[in-house]
């Protein structure tokens, strides 16, 4: 066991607004439509571009007419691979900070061909609809190559990839003799699951305005998760200093993970605005939301060996996931498997196949979202197997140390999860045998997951200014894609110098501000959070030591720790009438406002010596119609351990909406190929079912208490992902309870249960 | 979308003439058409406005019947207190069908004129014998699992989307048609037609003509009728099967039976000989599976749809045994 190490700077136990359910600070401007997307800021004298897109899946452009979509008044230019300006020549300078290893796609760049619905030519003109209407007049004629876009029919032409993204960790090697043990243990479980090709689909879609200047420098509203990370592509692209870009996303209508690369309406905006020197937008349309990165398709296999009493003694996982040509995506898949349980026979395995795809990308937890839903959907087979209930199985291989590195884990309060969750959903009344509860034609199921996730953290720097109204106002480049991150900066500002919310102004979504990271991985509040942390306690430090030296001495010499700092004062802790507000400090001292600047870094020992992760437990029930194969979610408890809750309101909400997004995996969301064309064809929201309204039942999140001091100073984990992780196994696993049917093949919609039934 | 001429019609002559015109379509609701324009899909020169033709209310007929105006509102219809009372099985079908935004624009008439939902239909870049005649059929040997199991052709698998419609079917309803020759009546399952070497033509209507009503007979089968409708979602989404079922029945012996079915063929399915099997039996599950193996004698599936014969099978049952209890939720 390795002792925690002492870590001085801990936020306290809060007395202010931290946990508490405060409302979204910018709810007003949302739903009063004040509130501008990328799309929507006003520019006068703003062209419009809008994207061709390639009919092939692979090959060669012989032609491109333009001259029919010129001669339509408006359109003032038609950009092609031919008429596109010098752009940077190598690799690494089209390499955004999500970049995996490999050869970006930029578009426009030749006459090649390297996925269905790539971009291949822009046509600007001065309305949206005149552009549009345009580029259907634009005639690309193609040679096309032939194509591979079937995961399945090339799932043997894979390769093992190495680190080939940031945040990517291969597989541990095996520990033990898998096959052996497996071959040896008392039960088995052996099979194979699919998961479909998934794209984001956030409700704004893609849009990026870039506003030239008449001195060359560019404002760029972008739908980004990353302002920062966008400013840095269009400098290095496009040869601009930093200053002369700023790139501001102050809302994103969603993002899922869609915004952390720079996409491709970003680039031909860009190049348009700069050849043209005007202003112009590209919005993409809702077919073109699935030209570029998605959650990849995944074929994996999962066997367990177990004795009698429960006790893992063999768990093989492997994957073989779609990458594109030109880049190699990787993301942890089979990891988490090693990591939830224990087990002295482990062998994982990830792979790629190369397919003529657009690049997979980043989506709500990905790799955890399609790797954790086989683990749990074969442990509960194992459980089936077994006659034990599925969370004792759970329990009876719980881990407190991360099997794969021996390290133990910084908190994990999985089996508070367990606990609560069951109790809160009535578990201990379920029925273990299958199809033996049911409510006329409807066979009821009900199912368990747990889930896990990482908990990340990077640098990141904040300013505060504290003006002598009281205000304060704090900045740093991060995004709020609808988590919440306005809202919860506020808090923890304010929290620390005892502060109103209503006092705090968070600023982020400008590149100009302070180095924010993308916001992604969970991590926002760990990383920026901690930052903003970091420049208030400084304000703190500052106001305290102005305070100390006031004539009159109002706090009467006490120390820096036996004052609070609350409702705009320093009080004495022990003395609440020895105070002074913190604007009669200021102007004792002189000072028109305090303003403070610092970075924070993650405790990178103490993480160096812990594996830090959420977990979830997930309960749902289902009811199917015995006889036509329809599933109804009806009920789901999703019980969450993510160290402290900064704000229950909205990180409920993130739960919620990922549980409504795992609902979507289990039983609806699906890019469908054909692969004669190369082509997804269902790429509108008619035909890519997402959960609508009557698809989702009462959502019941708990949160269980769990302390932690070494993820970082707020001891606050982060909750964007873990809330989808358990959710389609929970939901799969209800299906099996009901039907007594395994389907093991992610959508699991109903026909596939009525084959499986018929079997 | 492509430049267009408009013109709104102030009188049914003048949108009778002005439809008459090659090139041109009618709009009311505009709920699909739009859509279709937008996505390049359709290309009309001049779009005729029908929406202010006084041809939107619903009157009972002398016959007992109800008629439909063309143009009042899917959402109109369906909330009617007669067709609530009468029709209770085409108000179900209505309101299984679209969303609340869609059935409050959404005509009656331009329900019976909504095009396929085929993936291949909607995406220019694909063939599609129905959008671009002698360019193939994409779904054939490609995508289709949503895709028809009855009627198809070599030409043309894809189905007609419509709810409404199929329930129509099984009403045995009347369409009411203007053109350049007066008017005529189309019954209802004269109106849509199957694909045969022709997919891109999906109604019996001639150029320049215009439905004006559907008339409903008498007979609305309110005490024994159902519309099931078997989709991948709960709402918003189209039918993968759906079954109009209604029956007659006195004192446990089917007098009359409607059947039909929707997401199955290139028209709403109605099958009379099914109909006539049902008639004299007992209202029992095994005249609904005989009669289900009637209406799927002929069905053939492809690669992805295979499991919609099943899946009919056990709906028609579904259905016409909630029709026979009587069940209206």
């Amino acid at each position: 066991m390795i002792a925690k190490p002492r870590i001085p700077d801990l936020l306290p136990e809060p007395g202010g607004p931290v946990g508490r359910p405060v409302p979204r600070v910018d709810g007003r401007l949302k739903v009063t439509g004040a509130a501008r997307y990328a799309a929507e800021h006003p520019v006068p004298g703003l062209l419009h571009g809008y994207v061709v897109s390639a009919a092939i899946a692979r090959g060669r452009i012989t032609g491109i007419d333009t001259a029919a979509a010129l001669a339509v008044p408006g359109v003032i230019e038609v950009f092609t691979h031919r008429n596109r300006p010098d752009l940077a020549r190598f690799d690494r300078t089209w390499q955004d900070g999500d970049a995996p290893r490999g050869s970006p796609f930029r578009p426009l760049c030749d006459d090649e061909v390297q996925f269905s619905l790539q971009p291949v030519a822009l046509v600007v003109a001065d309305s949206p609809e005149t552009a549009r209407y345009a580029a259907r007049l634009v005639e690309v004629t193609y040679e096309a190559r032939e194509h591979r876009t079937d995961l399945h029919a090339h799932r043997h032409d894979s390769f093992t990839p190495g680190k080939a993204k940031g945040g990517f960790e291969p597989p541990p090697p095996p520990r033990g003799d898998p096959d052996r043990a497996l071959a040896l243990a008392d039960v088995r479980i052996d099979a194979r699951y699919t998961q479909a090709t998934e794209h984001h689909n956030p409700m704004e879609m893609h849009a990026t305005t870039a506003v030239y200047h008449d001195d060359g420098t560019l404002t760029v509203y972008d739908k980004t998760q990353g302002a920062q990370n966008t400013r840095s592509y269009i400098c290095k692209v496009f040869g601009l200093p930093a200053s002369a870009v700023r790139v501001l996303n102050p809302f994103v209508g969603g993002a899922f993970g869609s915004g952390l690369r720079p996409q491709h309406q970003l680039f031909l905006a860009v190049m348009a605005a700069t050849q043209l020197r005007r202003p112009v937008r590209v919005e993409l349309s809702r077919p073109q939301m699935f030209s570029f990165g998605h959650r990849p398709e995944t074929i994996q296999r999962v066997a367990l060996g177990a004795r009698r009493d429960g006790r893992l003694t063999a768990l093989i996982h492997e994957a073989v996931q779609e990458s594109s040509r030109h880049e190699t995506y990787v993301e942890i898949v089979v990891n988490w498997s090693g990591q939830q349980y224990r087990c002295d026979n482990v062998r994982l395995d990830y792979r790629l196949v190369r397919l003529d795809r657009a690049t997979p990308l980043d989506q709500r937890a990905p790799g955890a979202a399609t790797g954790v839903p086989a683990i749990e959907m074969a442990m509960d087979e194992l459980a089936f197997a077994l006659d034990v209930d599925p969370v004792d199985l759970r329990l009876r291989n719980y881990t407190d140390t991360d099997p794969n590195t021996g390290k133990p884990f910084s908190s994990k309060e999985l089996r508070a999860c367990f606990a609560q969750g069951a109790e809160r959903f009535g578990w201990a009344r379920r029925r273990p045998r299958p199809r033996s509860m049911r409510d006329g034609r409807e066979l009821i199921g009900w199912g368990v997951a747990a889930g896990v996730w990482d908990a990340m953290q990077g640098r990141a720097t904040a300013r505060a200014v504290l003006g002598l109204d009281g205000r304060l106002t704090v900045s740093s480049a991060t995004a709020d894609i609808g988590t919440g991150t306005y809202t919860v900066m506020s808090q923890i500002a304010a929290e620390v110098l005892g502060l109103p919310v209503e006092a705090v102004t968070f600023r982020l979504g400008d590149s100009d501000l302070p180095t924010a990271p993308i916001e992604g991985g969970s991590w926002t509040v760990s990383t920026v959070g901690s930052a903003v942390k970091a420049v208030c306690d400084r304000v703190r430090a500052r106001l305290f030591d102005l305070a100390s030296a006031m004539d009159g001495a109002p706090l009467g010499g006490a120390g820096a720790r036996d004052v609070t700092f609350a409702g705009g004062h320093i009080v004495v802790t022990a003395d609440p009438v020895r105070r002074v507000s913190l604007t009669d400090v200021m102007r004792s001292g002189g000072l028109p406002a305090i303003e403070e600047e610092a970075m924070s870094l993650p405790y990178m020992v103490a993480r160096s010596r812990h594996t830090l992760g959420t977990h979830s437990a997930v309960f749902a029930e289902v009811r199917v119609d015995e006889d036509l194969g329809t599933v109804r979610v009806t009920r789901v408890v999703s019980a969450i351990a993510a160290g402290r809750i900064i704000n229950p309101r909205t990180a409920a909400s993130q739960i919620s909406g990922a549980v409504v997004w795992g609902i979507g995996m289990a039983l609806e969301e699906e890019t469908i190929f054909d692969h004669t064309l190369g082509r997804c064809m269902n790429h509108d929201l008619a035909e890519y079912h997402v959960p609508v309204n009557a698809d989702v039942p009462e959502i019941d999140v708990i949160f269980v208490d769990e302390r932690d001091t070494v993820v970082n100073p707020l001891g606050a984990k982060g909750v964007g992902e873990i809330g989808i992780v358990g959710v389609p196994a929970a939901i799969a696993n209800a299906i099996f309870h009901a039907t007594g049917v395994r389907v093991r093949d992610l959508p699991i919609t109903l026909d596939k249960i009525l084959m499986r039934q018929e079997e | 979308m492509r430049p267009f001429r408009y013109a709104r019609a102030a009188h049914l002559d003048d949108a009778i003439a002005a439809g008459s015109e090659s090139g041109t379509a009618f709009v009311a609701g505009g709920t699909n058409l739009f859509d279709l324009m937008k996505a390049d899909v359709l290309r009309p020169d001049t779009l005729v406005d029908v929406s202010r033709l006084p041809l939107d209310t619903i009157d009972d007929t002398p016959d007992g019947g109800l008629r439909l105006g063309a143009l009042a509102r899917n959402a109109d219809t369906a909330y009617d207190p007669r067709v609530q009372s009468r029709y209770p099985m085409l108000a179900r079908a209505i309101l299984a069908g679209a969303s609340p935004q869609l059935r409050n624009m959404a005509t009656n008439g331009g329900n019976l004129m909504q095009r396929t939902r085929c993936y291949y239909f909607y995406d220019t870049a694909t063939p599609c014998n129905k959008r671009a005649p002698g360019s193939g059929c994409g779904a054939i040997g490609g995508v289709n699992r949503i895709h028809a199991i009855l009627g198809a052709s070599p030409s043309c698998i894809a189905v007609h989307p419509s709810d409404l419609c199929v329930a129509l079917a099984a009403l045995a309803a009347t369409v009411r048609v203007t053109g350049p020759d007066g008017e005529r009546t189309v019954p209802f399952a004269a109106f849509h037609r199957l694909p045969g070497d022709t997919p891109e033509r999906d109604t019996t209507l001639e150029p320049g003509e215009l439905i004006t009503a559907i008339d409903l007979p008498p007979q609305g089968f309110a005490a024994h009728s159902t519309y099931l409708k078997v989709r991948d979602r709960a709402s918003y989404a189209f039918a993968l099967v759906s079954v109009a079922a209604a029956l007659d029945i006195d004192g446990g012996t089917i007098r009359e039976a409607r059947l039909a079915l929707g997401g199955v063929a290139h028209k709403p399915w109605r099958d009379s000989g099914a109909e006539a099997a049902l008639a004299g039996k007992p209202a029992t599950p095994a005249t609904f599976a005989e009669a289900a193996g009637i209406v799927l004698r002929d069905a053939r599936a492809h690669d992805h749809n295979a499991f919609k014969i099943g899946l009919a099978r056990r709906a028609i049952v579904r259905a016409l045994t909630e029709a026979a209890g009587g069940k209206h939720p």
